[in-house]
């Protein structure tokens, strides 16, 4: 790997934080082994509210779409979502944050001068302007698979705690869980469908005494933050601002919160396949269902009033 | 002695008209034929001596001379068999100079004097109408086939057989009766694909339309299958498309013996390693390929990312104009194309992005790199963009059966009544040829339709090419609703059409 990785570097200028600094994350500190040094791109705050959301690299559409709600909706409350800058759980994750006008943290395996995965350099550059990226590593290193276990020591180390939402049986989010566990910080997971191999490792934590959640509230009570009772409105699961009217209700109720695929909501809804492609066009553009990759459709829930 | 009986050389798909000279007279023994493309075509000499010789006929030992002529056209194959052994029995005083005149042939020759089947029959015979020929001698194998040009053609099996005739001994056999079916039987129905709302309702809108379109699915979702189905719900071929399938089959050689016209419209399904040469046409004397064998049918390219990248390229200019022109250093030829262009792709290296049951392993890297293996202007041809889902096992087995071909072909067949009416005898034709000015003409949106689709533009990030997409494939489901030209477009129309756009 070291032979054949062809580095993506940026000119950033890069700081350094060190552990008997003030400005060194003060919960970080605390940790077993905290790294001595931090790497620093952007701005890096001693004390914040943070949770970290970890999760897989190849993500179902499910599975972005419950990140996109946490780290919407924790950017929202004003906490600071932390992860690793990988594909799939932890890109979706990045840009929630940042699309919510709140601050994000990158962690990452490699330099802080490097840009892995190498899709990633614009996500990277959003962050450091408005969040911050860490690294232990020192500028140049590349990502080398032994960096990552330590990686995800700093992502739980900075966390109240951290929220696995998809990953198989070896999912590295499962060692991120682990370091959480060992510092004593709170481990939240969520649920998913059975069938889906993508669930094992929130599953397994869920089994293991994990706290199972479904909201950004959720997670805020499960780390001991006061949730804000004006911004709820009726609870996580608030519906849509306004409902769909006439046959688009047909539609609609064929919708759920996994994924529909067309044809299904043809037969559920009993439509002729011409009128329901149009109808899903037109909720789509309201902003009420979203169009996922093969044809598949969701409701879009929102979080709070006004959020999107 | 000189004698002149007419033949004809197949250029593209055409016959051109080739005078088949010979010339005996005394000198050292000979047997020479001069205009023939390829050295190795000089075959036909020893041919024609054999199937002369085991006609009961003589080859004397003469100096015997042929001249293809013009000698500018370049001939291949066997096809002038027949008239050079008439020639040569002319020119030796075997047969009355005076019953080749008029006579046009064409035939292989095998060496027992047998006259063998030739491909582009139907193209002679096309070239013999035009001319005046007062008769036609095809190989009887072909005789069908050339009936279909509408002229009086003699078939014989024999070099002995087309003696006779011609003295007058013997009756021409009669020409085998091909009944042309009024109504075509297809080997497929859409009725034998279960579920598969969306994407059927895809496939009738591309038909009626006209419309090129993109099937993009995982393995085994059963996009061959659809394809399959396509020329079975488009109108049925008219008579002059007959002739011109039946043509240019004719002279790829893929009319079968005792057809005549071909009345199903062409599917064609060639490998992803099929050559550019093989795809568009080719060859130092060019013959049609795949592309023009799909003229008036459909051309189906499967797993279209694997197809070599110059192969499809070429593409893009006949799908725009409906020939395509290869041309040669000894000439130029321009052949027919005009196809409804299917393809067929997985959506990403593993099949599996966007499958609601398994999780994709490809990078976003990797999906980016098989997509682009598609050229930008190529998947601009696309009008619809149809995703395919994998249906498990258990739900193909309970899902309901869709409507038959004849139901949704008859769909079809309104909504081009109503294209015909619109553009007259315009070269347009159908809604999936619009453009430019054709598209702001014919495509009135209704207010409401308007507000969707500049919505739509600016949420979904509507390129302009996308957009134009948009509104021809909205006035197809406008046209199957029956709403006619002059009427506009209603937003549910754009809605449906916005379904179809790249994913």
């Amino acid at each position: 790997m070291e032979r054949l990785f062809r580095p993506h570097m940026t000119s950033a200028p890069v700081g350094t934080v060190l552990l008997a600094s003030a400005r060194y994350p003060a919960r970080l500190r605390r940790i077993a082994d905290p790294p001595a040094l931090l790497y620093v791109r952007g701005e890096v705050r001693p004390e914040e509210a943070a949770v970290a959301i970890v999760g897989s690299r190849r993500a179902t559409a499910t599975g972005r779409l419950v990140t996109e709600r946490l780290a919407a909706g924790l950017a929202q409350y004003g906490v600071t979502v932390v992860s690793g800058l990988a594909r799939g759980i932890d890109a979706v994750a990045h840009h929630a944050a940042l699309e919510a006008g709140g601050r994000t943290i990158a962690v990452l395996g490699c330099g802080p001068d490097i840009v892995y995965p190498p899709e990633h350099g614009g996500l990277l550059a959003a962050i450091t302007r408005s969040g911050c990226v860490l690294s232990e590593f020192s500028p140049g290193t590349p990502p080398l698979s032994h960096h990552f276990p330590r990686r995800n020591r700093i992502i739980a180390g900075l966390a109240l705690g951290v929220v696995v939402v998809e990953g198989d049986a070896r999912s590295g989010a499962l060692s991120t869980a682990a370091s959480a566990l060992n510092e004593g910080r709170e481990v939240m997971a969520t649920p998913g469908s059975v069938l889906n191999p993508l669930t094992r490792a929130p599953h397994a934590l869920l089994r293991q005494g994990a706290t199972l959640v479904e909201s950004a509230e959720e997670v805020l009570a499960a780390v001991g933050l006061p949730v804000d009772p004006a911004g709820t409105g009726d609870g996580p699961m608030a519906g849509p601002m306004e409902q769909p009217e006439g046959a688009a209700t047909l539609v609609w109720q064929a919708l759920g919160t996994e994924p529909t695929h067309i044809d299904q909501i043809v037969d559920d809804s009993g439509l002729p396949a011409a009128e329901v492609a149009a109808l899903l066009i037109e909720l789509e553009l309201r902003g009420l269902v979203r169009g996922l990759p093969g044809k598949h459709f969701i409701r879009v829930w929102r979080a709070r009033e006004g959020a999107r | 002695m000189l004698s002149r009986v007419q033949s004809a050389a197949l250029v593209g798909v055409d016959a051109v008209p080739v005078d088949v000279e010979v010339d005996v007279s005394f000198g050292l023994p000979a047997f020479a034929i001069a205009g023939l493309a390829a050295t190795s075509e000089q075959d036909a000499r020893e041919r024609v001596r054999a199937a002369v010789k085991n006609s009961h006929r003589d080859v004397p030992a003469r100096r015997i001379l042929v001249n293809l002529a013009p000698a500018d056209v370049r001939k291949e194959g066997a096809a002038f068999d027949l008239p050079i052994a008439l020639g040569l029995l002319v020119a030796t005083g075997q047969l009355r100079p005076g019953v080749v005149d008029g006579v046009m042939a064409v035939g292989e020759l095998s060496l027992d004097g047998r006259v063998r089947p030739t491909p582009g029959v139907l193209a002679v015979a096309l070239l013999a109408r035009r001319l005046g020929v007062r008769r036609l001698l095809v190989p009887n194998a072909n005789a069908s086939e050339a009936a279909a040009a509408g002229l009086a053609v003699v078939p014989v099996e024999t070099v002995l057989e087309a003696v006779e005739v011609m003295e007058g001994r013997a009756a021409p056999r009669p020409v085998p009766a091909a009944p042309r079916e009024s109504r075509v039987r297809h080997e497929v129905d859409f009725a034998e694909i279960k579920g598969q709302a969306h994407a059927r309702r895809a496939l009738v809108v591309a038909a009626a339309g006209g419309h090129h379109l993109l099937l993009l699915g995982p393995p085994g979702a059963g996009k061959t299958m659809l394809a399959r189905r396509l020329p079975t719900i488009l109108p049925p071929l008219g008579p002059d498309e007959a002739l011109e399938v039946t043509k240019i089959h004719s002279v790829a050689g893929l009319v079968p013996p005792g057809v005549g016209l071909l009345s199903v419209r062409p599917f064609r399904a060639p490998h992803h390693t099929t050559s550019r040469q093989a795809l568009v046409g080719g060859g130092s004397i060019p013959r049609p390929g795949e592309l023009s064998l799909a003229h008036h049918g459909v051309l189906f390219l499967d797993e279209l990312p694997e197809f070599h990248r110059d192969a499809l390229e070429v593409l893009r200019q006949p799908l725009e104009e409906g020939v395509i022109t290869i041309a040669r250093v000894q000439m130029s030829v321009t052949l027919p194309a005009r196809v409804m262009l299917a393809a067929a792709m997985n959506p990403c290296p593993c099949g599996y992005f966007g499958d609601a049951r398994r999780p994709c392993g490809c990078t976003p890297p990797q999906v980016g790199r098989y997509r682009a293996r598609i050229s930008g202007p190529l998947l601009d041809r696309f009008d619809l963009h149809v995703e395919v889902p994998r249906l498990p096992p258990d739900d193909v087995a309970a899902a309901p059966a869709g409507e038959d071909s004849a139901v949704l072909r008859a769909r079809v067949l309104a909504a081009r009544v109503i294209q015909r009416r619109r553009f007259g005898r315009r070269r347009t034709g159908v809604n999936g040829r619009m453009s430019g000015r054709a598209l702001r003409r014919f495509c009135p949106l209704e207010p409401g339709a308007a507000q969707l689709l500049r919505a739509a533009t600016e949420r979904l990030a509507l390129s302009a090419r996308a957009y134009d997409r948009v509104l021809r494939v909205s006035r197809t489901i406008a046209d199957l609703d029956g709403v006619d030209s002059d009427e506009g477009i209603t937003a549910r129309h754009v809605a449906e059409a916005l379904q179809y756009r790249l994913p």
